[in-house]
């Protein structure tokens, strides 16, 4: 796309979020829609998160706390079940975790460039609270 | 909800607010957002007149500013309507912004334009510092010399502006008071013809097509942003004037009024030419034929289409002038002004070795005379004899004090 000269694409500064005709969309699931080249749904936009959401299987209540809060839409959640973050478009604005109501929480801020296992590996025990 | 048709007579008496308002009327916007201006209101105020009384289907949109009004047309046209407005000076000014936005857009949206001094001091009578100002801005600018030109130019603006292979906004000049305020026979066509002249709006890539939603207004940094600009110079440079053409010929066959994108008077075989536009050509070609009768081949060159600039027109109509003096209505602010550049622009790689000189006038609504027309003529036969500008490059004319000249 990047390569196309000033005669080849449409004027005016607007894009198309579609490929052809979008029918039935509200019906149809993301990875099923055709989303044009210039969509964004089709790149990385979260090249400047700096903390990073894991999620954390065995604690999730499936709530959708999370998926409802999102403002990026980065959450997949198939048939009510948490399945995990889309890391293209989440910002890692932290949302998710903090409207996480398990314990301890199915969710964590760490830094991006931890990996996953070593996050999950150190994941906080349920805090039984004062006795 | 069906609307009122008007009856008119052949002739109407309209000053240009009225006769754009009712071209307007007749072509049946779909949303007009504005905010009101001297001299530009009556435009507007009464289109808004003709939506209260059932004349038009459509949407009249109040706005809190001249920003708004163009910003609230942008998305109306984006969403795929047929929409225009009016403003003059400083209203312009602050719409400036979205001008630039409404052109990038290729969003066919009608600005008319009443003509009229920018602050400070505050003005509100007529000169070309506003169209001016509009003059990179990426829109078509039409002018119009006075009431009948400002009627039909708002159809022929229509029909220019949203063919597909054009895509551009619009602006339809006139002068501010002296076309806007002064009342004068215009022929008129019947609210059938009109309406059919522009034809119903043909949408294109507009918002409420749902089943192929687009995102306008988008973003592009260093990677994108030439492109886009590089392909709207282009549509401008070599689309238009064909489009302005064929809506010339279409409305001379309606109406049997001919417009030119550069309007000739006596220049077939003229010595000394004056170059200008609003209702100063009118005066112009008035005072070119009393010199005709003590013998000084005086023409008139009026430009008609100001953006894109009919470059090739006018070296074609100056050609084998021997004086040509250009009759700019607006500040310069530090240089010679715009149709001087324009034509020693076009002019200086042609074969035309015309001796060129510039005069700034009429700020502020500042009248022209006839008197003033009859010296300049005269400095530009003077001019063609000795084959050189004999006086400065840069004059006023009908500026108080010690004569102003430079260059």
């Amino acid at each position: 796309m990047a390569t196309k000269g000033w005669d080849e694409f449409e004027i005016g500064a607007m894009l198309r979020s579609f490929d052809g005709k979008a029918e039935n969309i509200a019906t149809t699931m993301q990875e099923d829609r055709a989303y044009s080249s210039s969509n964004s749904f089709t790149a990385s936009v979260a090249d400047w998160r700096i903390d990073k959401p894991v999620f954390h299987k065995d604690y999730c209540i499936d709530c959708q706390f999370c998926w409802i809060f999102c403002p990026d839409m980065s959450i997949i959640s198939r048939d009510k079940k948490m399945i995990g973050i889309d890391m293209d478009h989440c910002k890692g604005c932290g949302i998710c975790v903090e409207v996480c109501p398990t314990n301890p929480k199915s969710l964590l801020m760490f830094d991006e460039h931890i990996e996953d296992e070593v996050a999950l590996a150190g994941w906080p025990e349920k805090d039984e609270g004062e006795k | 909800m069906a609307f009122d048709k008007m009856e008119l007579r052949d002739i109407e008496v309209w000053d240009g607010n009225f006769a754009a308002a009712q071209a307007l009327r007749q072509c049946q916007i779909d949303v007009v957002a504005a905010y009101p201006i001297t001299p530009s209101t009556p435009i507007v105020e009464g289109y808004a007149k003709f939506e209260a009384d059932n004349f038009v289907e459509g949407q009249y949109v109040m706005v809190e500013s001249e920003h708004a009004a163009m910003s609230a047309c942008i998305g109306a046209s984006a969403a795929g309507g047929r929409v225009a407005t009016a403003t003059s000076s400083q209203g312009f000014a602050l719409m400036v912004e979205t001008l630039y936005q409404s052109s990038g857009m290729r969003l066919p949206i009608i600005l008319n334009v009443v003509n009229r001094a920018l602050a400070a001091p505050l003005n509100v009578n007529g000169d070309h510092s506003d169209m001016y100002l509009g003059r990179d801005s990426g829109w078509i600018q039409l002018d119009a010399y006075c009431p009948q030109d400002a009627y039909d130019l708002n159809f022929i603006a229509f029909k220019i502006a949203e063919d597909h292979d054009v895509r551009l906004p619009c602006m339809i000049h006139q002068d501010g008071f002296m076309t806007s305020h002064t009342a004068q026979g215009v022929k008129t066509l019947t609210d059938d013809e009109g309406y059919n002249f522009v034809g119903d709006f043909q949408p294109m890539n507009d918002m409420l097509d749902l089943d192929h939603p687009v995102s306008h207004g988008v973003q592009t940094e260093e990677d994108w942003h030439f492109e886009h600009k590089a392909r709207q110079h282009n549509d401008l440079m070599t689309k238009v004037f064909p489009k302005v053409q064929n809506a010339f010929d279409a409305f001379e066959k309606l109406s049997g009024r001919k417009y030119n994108i550069v309007e000739k008077y006596d220049m077939d075989d003229a010595d000394v030419a004056v170059v200008c536009m609003g209702t100063s050509v009118e005066t112009a070609r008035e005072v070119a034929t009393e010199m005709r009768a003590k013998g000084i081949k005086a023409g008139v060159v009026g430009i008609r289409l100001i953006r894109p600039f009919p470059f090739m027109q006018i070296k074609e109509a100056l050609e084998g002038v021997k004086a040509i003096a250009t009759l700019d209505r607006s500040a310069p602010g530090g240089a010679p002004g715009m149709l001087f550049n324009e034509m020693a622009g076009a002019l200086f790689n042609s074969d035309t070795r015309a001796a060129l000189s510039g005069y700034v006038y009429g700020l502020g609504g500042r009248d022209l005379t006839k008197k003033h027309l009859v010296d300049l003529y005269t400095e530009l036969q003077a001019n063609a004899d000795a084959g050189k500008v004999l006086t400065p490059l840069q004059q006023f004319i009908g500026v108080r004090g010690p004569k102003l000249s430079y260059l």
